[in-house]
């Protein structure tokens, strides 16, 4: 690895999104209205006293769930590009290194992405009162690990993918089965063998874990620390998958 | 493997910038490259010409090392293809311009600059040798096609490489940039740059020092311009080319296909 080209990338590709006005607006402001969506959806409900608020739960978890999704979906249509308009191949006959390549991708979107979860962050805490007993840097850190988890699927979808269209039809198999399954809609211990295990190996499933144990401890749990290794365990394993398929050499 | 039946001047004094003996290149069935024997001469400017789907793009792949090879050996600049020491010494443009759209020109030429540990006003001098300079700060998206393709040309040109591989780097220019662009060519030849330029117009030939002639896959002849006007007995370069060809009479079945 060459760190001056590994953070010549990350500018570039940070640079690329500075141009896109629209995306950045919609990456920075789309989750805190949706965030205000689901306050607003349960502002009336009542609740059994000392029963957490329903926006409390969902909300939290929601957190996870933006830098993972717009992440995804942000790299894996950047990199199809990059393969498709023969970037990709010239960059592969440059001094640059796919670690290069890949960690100056992974570090220029997760730095939107801690960007995004300031702002979304902000609103949740100051606007909506979120009720969280653990710290709020560890839930900000929870973020970034997230949207380093999405750019590293993204990568590697990126790969099985021809067209920008299909590229995004990887989001309802990639995507939406850990939001089903990562314990926001049915907890994990309640779900049946089958879908326990498959949930058991989604990356999702560990950061809503460990988002619950912030809510719910003021000091930082053993389950929690487990979570955040499981993480980064998962993010570096899919990047070293994804820089398999960078392959230099054609058949 | 056949021994080296090498037609043409293969062995030559000058040191080679690259040598091939009997290269071949298959992609499923088709054969794209058959055992092609050839050198390209250090600090020259080499074309290699011949119709679309002649193996052009795959010969170009295939010293930039991004293309697999079935048999034979191939060495760019002392070394096997897609060697890691290569990387800083090789500038390749492809055919279709592979540079980011949503950049402006100036950005792109800097990212390519900084790969290749060059300074920002390397940079500047690439896009202005292109001239470029009035588009320094437009989007590449906003370009024309050749205004486009410049901007692919300069992020090659920029690396400042011994070896500069060329794919139809003068497609969709005007005559006077054109002109402007084979005068900078030479320069960087006369300061030792070894230059290959694919090109599918005969009467580019004319700026060359050697011509590869290739056309189905093969190699029909390793010569110089004067060479080719004299062996196609016309001095238009096309018509001899034309010549050449019927005198090489096509005798197997045409399966080397070639996608861009």
């Amino acid at each position: 690895m060459n760190p001056r080209l590994l953070f010549a990338t990350t500018a570039r590709v940070l640079n690329q999104i500075r141009h896109d006005h629209r995306s950045v607006a919609m990456i920075l402001v789309v989750p805190s209205f949706l965030l205000a969506a689901v306050y607003f959806l349960f502002e009336n409900e009542t609740l059994p006293p000392g029963f957490p608020r329903t926006f409390d739960r969902v909300g939290l978890v929601m957190l996870a769930i933006f830098p993972f999704l717009i992440m995804f979906l942000i790299t894996s249509v950047t990199m199809l590009r990059e393969r498709t308009s023969g970037t990709l191949e010239r960059l592969l006959t440059t001094p640059l290194n796919k670690a290069d390549l890949l960690f100056g991708y992974a570090f220029a979107f997760s730095l939107l992405a801690a960007v995004q979860a300031l702002v979304t962050l902000a609103v949740a805490y100051w606007v909506f009162n979120l009720d969280v007993k653990g710290s709020p840097l560890l839930v900000a850190l929870i973020c970034v690990l997230n949207s380093i988890l999405g750019v590293a699927l993204g990568l590697l979808c990126s790969a099985f993918a021809r067209t920008e269209f299909q590229a995004v039809q990887f989001m309802p198999v990639v995507v939406v089965p850990q939001i089903l399954l990562c314990g926001l809609f049915v907890a994990r211990s309640a779900m049946n063998d089958v879908l326990g295990a498959i949930s058991n190996v989604l990356p999702l499933s560990y950061s809503v874990e460990a988002l619950q144990e912030i809510g719910r401890n003021t000091d930082p749990s053993q389950t929690m620390w487990q979570d955040l290794i499981a993480l980064g365990i998962i993010a570096v394993g899919l990047l070293v998958l994804a820089s398999a398929t960078l392959r230099r050499r054609t058949k | 493997m056949l021994p080296a039946t090498a037609d043409g001047p293969v062995a030559r004094p000058t040191e080679a910038a690259v040598l091939a003996r009997n290269l071949h290149v298959r992609r499923g069935r088709a054969h794209v490259l058959r055992n092609l024997t050839f050198s390209i001469p250090s600090g020259s400017i080499t074309g290699l010409l011949g119709p679309s789907g002649s193996g052009k793009t795959t010969l170009m792949r295939v010293l930039m090392g991004l293309q697999v090879f079935r048999s034979g050996d191939v060495t760019v600049l002392g070394a096997s293809p897609g060697a890691r020491v290569l990387r800083a010494q090789l500038g390749y443009m492809t055919q279709s311009p592979s540079v980011y759209r949503d950049l402006t020109v100036r950005d792109n030429v800097r990212y390519f600059a900084t790969l290749h540990g060059r300074s920002r006003a390397q940079a500047d001098a690439a896009v202005e040798a292109v001239g470029l300079v009035p588009e320094a700060a437009r989007l590449t998206a906003s370009l024309s096609g050749g205004q486009f393709n410049r901007v692919s040309l300069a992020c090659a040109l920029v690396g400042d490489p011994q070896l500069l591989v060329m794919d139809e780097p003068t497609v969709g220019l005007d005559p006077v940039l054109r002109a402007e662009l084979w005068d900078h060519f030479r320069r960087l030849a006369q300061g030792g740059t070894t230059l290959l330029v694919s090109s599918h117009v005969m009467e580019e030939a004319r700026h060359c020092d050697e011509l590869l002639l290739l056309r189905e896959g093969r190699l029909l002849a390793q010569l110089s311009p004067a060479e080719l006007a004299e062996r196609g007995h016309n001095q238009d370069l096309e018509q001899a080319f034309l010549a050449m060809i019927q005198e090489s009479a096509p005798d197997e079945g045409v399966d080397g296909r070639e996608e861009s």
